[in-house]
């Protein structure tokens, strides 16, 4: 993606919504910086309530997996049924555990 | 639709037989169900037409604020003004959410604008039309907004994530511009016999340009056929029109209304209403830039994209200096 001299940056926008939950990735917006990056997502991603906290990072900044890594980053956890608790048979006499 | 006439690769469909593994690979995804998320391989047809696609509109978005831009100072009470302030600024707001989906991409805001402000890149015919009376506000709520609601309710589930997500948000807000419209409607077509008459003018204007958004029927159309494939469109054209019509012609009945078309006959037969095609010499007409208003159009986009030009470079010069500030302070 090239990026002009005069083109705003790009960042990411991180709500929180009203029920004490994580921030939550919305959308992407341009801004000259992080203070207007921030007013600017109060008007386009919270005109509604949507939210009771913003965070605002710069789309370069975000390192992510890519795809192709998939197999190599999830597959170990696919032969480790044992972490789910479902694994276990307690019989109904022991009760809710 | 606010996207009409995109063309895609125009060879018609492969099979999956005739596909490369990695291409065969992300058409079973599809056809699965799955989304295809901004990293994930794609065919370079499938981006280059969404692009097209989810640009085109965004451009929609941002033009549609023009026509009912134009009433903001005239509406007729406070609380009027106050909602058709905030409908507009919802407008601009889709075209943000969508301008993001189609930079995921590759391509970026500014080449967008310019395109679009050149000319290149096209917006729905609908916004080519004058806004002549404050009925025009109720008639593009109920009608224009109605219109795309038909279309983009479907395109939530659209293959393309990024997209798909927009929709979403865009839906929500959709719902409200549309029954503020039909609130206007009805106030004007149960108003005096001077108002009825505006509501009555108004939709003998809007209803065939309407009409005339979702497209030509592309029932033939092999452009069409590949963006089914691609779940980038979800119905054909005729289908979604048929939609349109059934639903907003009891509508307008209740206003008290009549739709401009002596054909237009509820058939028992087929369970949906019979109704005449607009002019689609008219239609490509516009989209050659010959509607009532594509010079007005063009000309606002680009006087605001020069006059805010100070701004952008500006705002830019003093985070710059801020920052380069800040560096020298640590």
């Amino acid at each position: 993606m090239t990026t002009s001299k005069t083109e705003w940056p790009l960042w990411e926008i991180f709500i929180r919504g009203q029920h004490g939950l994580s921030h939550r990735h919305v959308g992407s917006l341009h801004a000259a910086d992080a203070e207007m990056a921030i007013k600017n997502a109060r008007d386009v991603y919270t005109r509604r309530n949507e939210g009771v906290s913003i965070w605002a990072v710069e789309a370069i900044n975000i390192a992510a997996s890519s795809p192709e890594e998939k197999g190599q980053l999830y597959e170990p956890s696919n032969d480790k049924v044992y972490r789910h608790p479902t694994f276990f048979d307690i019989p109904d006499e022991v009760g809710a555990m | 639709m606010y996207a009409q006439m995109i063309k895609s690769t125009g060879q018609g469909v492969k099979s999956l037989d005739e596909m490369e593994p990695e291409e065969r690979a992300f058409q079973e995804r599809i056809n699965a169900g799955g989304k295809i998320e901004p990293k994930d391989w794609m065919p370079e047809g499938y981006r280059k037409n969404l692009i097209r696609q989810i640009g085109q509109h965004a451009h929609s978005e941002i033009v549609g604020q023009l026509p009912e831009g134009n009433w903001i100072t005239r509406a007729p009470t406070l609380e009027r003004k106050a909602i058709l302030l905030a409908k507009v600024q919802d407008e601009a707001g889709h075209g943000l959410y969508l301008y993001c989906a189609a930079e995921t991409l590759g391509v970026t805001r500014d080449q967008m604008t310019r395109d679009l402000l050149s000319g290149k890149m096209k917006y729905s015919s609908i916004f080519n039309y004058p806004t002549l009376t404050w009925a025009d506000m109720g008639a593009v709520g109920w009608l224009v907004d109605g219109a795309a609601i038909m279309n983009q309710v479907p395109l939530q589930r659209t293959s393309y994530g990024p997209y798909a997500r927009a929709m979403v948000r865009i839906c929500k807000e959709e719902s409200f511009h549309q029954r503020q419209g039909f609130d206007i409607m009805m106030k004007m077509a149960n108003g005096t016999p001077a108002q009825h008459k505006m509501a009555q003018d108004a939709l003998n204007r809007f209803w065939y340009p309407s009409l005339m958004m979702f497209g030509p029927s592309d029932a033939e159309s092999v452009h069409s056929a590949q963006s089914m494939a691609w779940k980038i469109k979800m119905n054909s054209n005729d289908e979604l029109r048929q939609k349109f019509v059934d639903l907003t012609a009891p509508q307008a009945e209740y206003l008290g209304l009549t739709i401009p078309d002596d054909k237009l006959k509820f058939n028992e037969e087929t369970g949906h209403y019979d109704f005449s095609e607009p002019d689609w010499d008219e239609f490509f007409d516009v989209l050659r830039g010959n509607g009532p208003c594509n010079t007005e159009r063009l000309a606002a986009r680009n006087k605001a994209w020069e006059d805010g030009r100070w701004v952008r470079e500006g705002l830019l010069a003093h985070a710059e200096k801020k920052r380069s500030a800040k560096m020298a302070a640590e």
